[in-house]
């Protein structure tokens, strides 16, 4: 059948109507983005300009009280610090390890598919049940790492795990590149497939080195995936809640305070809402201009 | 010396380095699952091996059954109603061109530009507001719209691998689309329904953030929050071992469904990869 004769027994006005039918289908899409996505965003926009405890509700306009409150908040900067240097920590270590797998298990074969899916096994873990995992992994009390290290000799007594901000940060940070690690393996493995055989096959005969074709050919042909993954990971630790909600609840002294645990503390433990709401609007335009910025910065400098 | 030895030789620092990565990662879960069976001082596991842990935490607060309850129902609930939204919206972004689609679908994706907080936080006085506050199936919602913007993207580049020609002839046949969708292309789409199950299972299952907002009520929540609470709440004594079992109760069911699905969880990074 050609196209010209199946478009006779229906004709033009048909073909129009028929397309129209597919509003039909998004109805379930568009309440939900309506109500559960769109709304709350004007709402919580709303909320920032006004006095809302939690208990009471709306109680009028103020602004700007709740961005100036910010402004004086003592735990709003050293949270916007802390956040960044968890950020560059783990967006550094992630994207390093996850190449550095990537490339190990890049061959088919019995050991690269088991490494591979041991890999990506704590990817399937919650990040809540791996935080309550390691949180009694970093115990003292039925921690493993002292008691071997203590047998072994290397040291006298159990190490504290969370008790120094230092050490809190890092704990997390060790968390954290174990939960991911293999997620960002996968997009990099993904990335590193897509690349044609003979670009390396062609360099070879070139007399190209394995440093140079790392450099010259495997890095720039890799830029997409490596994009996707740097943003996912910067995305993902600036709004990190959970591991350090679980493992260090903020702690020592508030040394580990992210700022999105700092939205949480403000809403349900200063019960001020309105200005939880004023950091959440803060949060959400830092992220797009962020995310603004790294798409311009890594969209493939040809192309554009 | 042959050349199959000296490959051995030039293969060892690959496979002691790969080896130990593999030994790194296994570990936490392994000790996990030992240290949830094994004796320790002020836990419900005191003397020799045993599922002293599990009974504590059976019995803990409202009793594990209700909160295993409360997790597979938002679950359940989660997995089917993104199936339908998504299903029925990716048929139509992928077989219709209806306007506003292209807005649409942006708006669609956009969701995951925003902060999860950003959108909790007033969520919150939202379900309140409706008598929502405390239910299972507004936590269940919510959590659905985060798994929209993968969910819908994965359906209609689902529905668009399938040939057109397929879903034609049965309309010109007569077939309505609404029967065109269900009894022909469902099942050219299967495997993407199960990588958007798959998906939305795992983060519904694990999710904290959303539960520890928007539920209130301490017996209405699900598996991760309460085991979380399990910790502060028992008397003195923090109870590791309870823990530790709840952590290999709640993280089981992932890993065995990770296992069997493997393929198709793969395959949810792979689409993003085809279409840039």
């Amino acid at each position: 059948m050609t196209p010209a004769t199946r478009a006779t027994p229906r004709g033009a006005g048909w073909r129009r109507r028929h397309q129209l039918v597919g509003l039909v289908y998004v109805i379930p899409t568009v309440a939900f983005v309506a109500v559960f996505f769109l709304t709350p965003l004007v709402l919580v926009a709303r909320m920032s300009l006004s006095s809302w405890p939690l208990l009471s509700g709306d109680r009028g306009l103020n602004f700007p009280k709740n961005f100036v409150a910010i402004w004086n908040n003592q735990l709003f900067w050293p949270a916007v610090v802390f956040t960044i240097e968890y950020t560059v920590l783990v967006t550094i270590l992630l994207i390093g390890l996850g190449l550095g797998t990537a490339l190990l298990v890049q061959e088919v074969g019995r050991w690269v598919g088991a490494l591979r899916t041991i890999f990506l096994l704590p990817v399937a873990v919650g990040l809540a049940s791996a935080s309550l995992l390691f949180w009694g992994f970093y115990s003292p009390s039925i921690g493993p790492i002292s008691p071997i290290l203590e047998a072994v000799g290397v040291i006298h007594q159990p190490i504290s795990f969370l008790e120094t901000s230092t050490s809190a940060l890092l704990s997390t940070t060790f968390l954290i590149v174990w939960k991911f690690a293999g997620l960002y393996m996968l997009i990099l493995l993904v990335g590193l497939q897509g690349i044609p055989d003979d670009v390396y096959e062609a360099s070879a005969l070139d007399g190209a080195s394995r440093g140079q074709m790392f450099r010259y050919i495997t890095l720039p042909l890799l830029r997409p995936s490596l994009a996707m993954a740097l943003i996912l990971c910067v995305t993902g630790s600036l709004l990190a809640f959970d591991q350090f909600y679980i493992l260090t609840k903020g702690g020592p002294d508030n040394a580990t305070v992210t700022v999105v645990q700092l939205i949480y503390r403000e809403a349900f433990q200063r019960q001020n809402l309105g200005s939880a709401a004023a950091i959440s609007v803060i949060v959400l335009l830092a992220l797009l201009v962020l995310n603004a910025i790294q798409f311009r910065l890594l969209r493939d400098p040809e192309r554009s | 010396m042959g050349a199959t030895s000296r490959n051995i030789l030039g293969r060892t620092p690959y496979y002691v380095l790969t080896g130990g990565l593999a030994v790194i990662f296994l570990f936490p879960i392994l000790w996990a699952a030992v240290a949830s069976v094994s004796p320790q001082a002020a836990t419900g596991q005191t003397v020799g091996m045993g599922l002293g842990n599990y009974t504590t935490l059976f019995n803990f607060g409202a009793g594990l059954p209700r909160f295993m309850f409360n997790s597979v129902l938002v679950a359940f609930l989660v997995v089917a109603i993104t199936l339908v939204v998504s299903g029925l919206g990716g048929y139509a972004f992928a077989r219709f061109d209806f306007p506003g689609r292209d807005v649409l679908f942006l708006l669609t994706l956009a969701i995951l530009m925003v902060p999860y907080a950003t959108v909790l936080i007033p969520l919150y006085v939202m379900l309140h507001r409706v008598g929502l506050q405390n239910s299972l199936v507004g936590l269940s919602l919510v959590l659905t719209v985060f798994q929209l913007p993968f969910a819908t993207y994965m359906m209609r580049i689902s529905f668009e691998a399938v040939p057109r020609e397929l879903d034609e002839s049965a309309l010109m046949d007569g077939c309505g689309t609404f029967s065109v969708l269900w009894r022909i292309l469902l099942p050219s789409v299967r495997p993407g329904l199960i990588t958007v199950s798959l998906f939305a299972f795992l983060a519904a299952w694990n999710d904290f953030f959303a539960p520890l907002i928007l539920l209130n009520d301490p017996t209405q929540q699900t598996l991760p929050v309460a085991i979380a609470n399990l910790r502060q709440q028992t008397m003195g004594a923090i109870d590791y071992g309870a823990t530790e079992a709840g952590v290999v109760v709640m993280a089981l069911p992932c890993l065995i469904l990770f296992l069997f699905l493997q393929r198709h969880f793969v395959r949810g990074f792979m689409s993003g990869a085809i279409k840039g």
